[in-house]
């Protein structure tokens, strides 16, 4: 690639990398029509459980539990199987997967930077995932009759919301990642991070129910701005003040992790070039 | 049939030997067990916090479904599924083959190679939640109710071997089965909760298609007095019949099996 480039060119080759990413992404899944199933139902299962568990507690406390009626849990946990879709990300075992089988040795040979390979491979899978995803939410909105009232600026917030809950987990997963470079034994490290999102993003419990410590720590981690925002902004339980921090949340995180990955990145592959082959 | 007991003894104290060697990954294990235990404890705490009973269950009776399912989940994932992976990869790479010229019973061999021992932290967490479970119950022990607990525990067991193997025995025709396996993992994840609290068209495939209900609502069941003569009988003829169609499924499949070295 020639080394001075315009502006304008440089946009449209990132483009194509990503339009050919998210293309080879979409063929694979198609490839595989029984392993996307199986992995939409390995998706499923979390809030299919839960919102079971939940309907249960509201019909043993006659109607409602910490403010939310069993259509609410119901509408919770729906909008949790859609909203997931779009933060599914490249996790941190990945990372530890390329570096171990020599994977990513062959991606920094690319004139494309790997995050770049992972940004779009990511768009083309979700998109599949997605399209797996509508007939599953309509069974799921018949099955369990949801209660969602948004209002119109919700409904049209909520796609904008969407897309940075998918890049605030996208990025700060792949900060994360990068631990691999130097040491192998990231997977209890893995399994701390998967703990610490289960309990403080709203994926097992939604917020507003967890005890006030746990809400107070959720308030300095980036994880519920990936699962319970999104989602109460669609239940229309979110207000528009609300609605302006946590953007703001969003947009700093995605930044903050993205300025972590520019200053971890360089030390890192040299440490990879270091260690490697 | 004493030789497979024999042979696992064997296999066990190789699996042993090896691990011992690394021993860091002992407090891997411990870490990310009691990672797991905690959040799942903290959990169940949240929704108690709001009701005191679910589906007919109080607190501590959950506790004691939730014992048993990290004990039913550490004696599969030491015992069983690494088995089972090993198995489908020796299918996959054509080492299967040594395996079937050894004069020992097929089934039996591939079932009983691997002890992940580290992975019966699991189980020891298992028995530490089931005892604190039943202190709160203020349980009267009787020998009725040990061995209810013990038999349905097995025959549990029992069970999952069954269906993984039979997932695992996929493989003989189609190479991508580990995403089955991983399917099956995160369903067995349901049976944190006990199965009557699902609507039925879940409960239903829990019970047989994945038999999370044998394995851990009814050795729970048997725990809290819950379980009559007449389950415990019905469990003991489905565990029958799910070892007898799968030894013959077995059969069918090495007949079908054409090897990938030859």
């Amino acid at each position: 690639m020639p080394r001075v480039q315009g502006f304008a060119q440089r946009v449209r080759t990132n483009l194509q990398v990503y339009a050919v990413g998210a293309r080879v992404a979409i063929l694979e899944r198609l490839q595989y029509p029984l392993a996307s199933l199986m992995f939409m139902v390995n998706v499923l299962i979390e809030p299919i459980i839960y919102l079971v568990v939940w309907s249960s507690a509201t019909v043993a406390q006659g109607g409602a539990v910490g403010g939310y009626t069993a259509g609410q849990f119901a509408g919770y946990y729906i909008i949790w199987t859609f909203v997931r879709q779009f933060n599914l990300a490249v996790g941190p075992d990945n990372f530890n997967w390329r570096i171990k089988n020599g994977t990513l040795a062959g991606e920094l040979l690319r004139p494309v930077h790997p995050i770049d390979i992972d940004l779009a491979w990511n768009l083309g899978f979700k998109v599949m995932q997605v399209v797996y995803w509508i007939p599953i939410g309509v069974i799921l909105w018949l099955m369990f009759k949801p209660e969602v009232n948004p209002e119109a600026w919700q409904l049209l917030a909520f796609p904008i919301v969407l897309l940075l809950a998918a890049y605030v987990r996208f990025f700060v997963m792949w900060l994360v990642g990068l631990m691999c470079f130097w040491t192998e034994r990231i997977d209890s490290l893995i399994e701390l991070y998967f703990a610490a999102e289960l309990l403080f993003s709203g994926r097992l419990v939604p917020l507003e129910i967890m005890p006030a410590w746990a809400q107070n720590v959720a308030g300095y981690l980036p994880f519920q701005w990936t699962f319970y925002f999104p989602i109460e902004l669609l239940l229309g339980r979110v207000t528009i003040n609300e609605f302006g921090i946590g953007v703001f949340a969003q947009v700093a995180w995605i930044l903050a992790a993205y300025v972590g990955i520019r200053l971890i990145w360089v030390r890192a592959v040299r440490r990879f070039t270091a260690v490697g082959a | 049939m004493l030789k497979p007991i024999k042979l696992f003894g064997l296999f066990a104290r190789i699996s042993i030997l090896n691990e011992v060697q690394y021993r860091a990954n002992f407090f891997l294990q411990v870490l990310q067990s009691s990672l797991s235990l905690g959040t799942g404890l903290i959990v169940l705490s949240v929704v108690y916090s709001y009701t005191d009973n679910l589906g007919g269950w109080s607190q501590a009776e959950l506790l004691a479904v939730y014992g048993v399912f990290v004990l039913m989940s550490g004696l599969i994932g030491s015992l069983v599924l690494p088995n089972m992976w090993a198995f489908m990869e020796d299918v996959r790479e054509g080492r299967l083959d040594f395996t079937l010229t050894k004069p020992e019973d097929a089934q039996v061999l591939i079932s009983v190679r691997v002890v992940a021992i580290w992975r019966l932290v699991d189980v020891v967490l298992g028995l530490v939640v089931l005892g604190v479970a039943i202190t709160r119950m203020g349980l009267e022990a009787s020998w009725w109710l040990a061995f209810a607990f013990a038999a349905t525990l097995i025959m549990g067991m029992v069970l999952l071997y069954c269906v993984l193997l039979l997932a695992s025995i996929l493989s003989f025709w189609f190479v991508r089965v580990w995403e089955l396996m991983e399917m099956m993992q995160s369903i067995f994840q349901a049976g944190r909760w006990p199965v009557g609290i699902y609507p039925d068209w879940l409960r239903l495939g829990l019970t047989y298609l994945i038999p999370v209900a044998f394995a851990v609502t009814v050795p729970a069941e048997a725990l809290t007095g819950r379980l009559t003569p007449e389950l415990l009988a019905g469990t003991l003829l489905f565990t029958i019949v799910a070892l007898v169609v799968t030894r013959l499924i077995w059969k069918w499949g090495l007949r079908n099996y054409s090897g990938a070295s030859a």
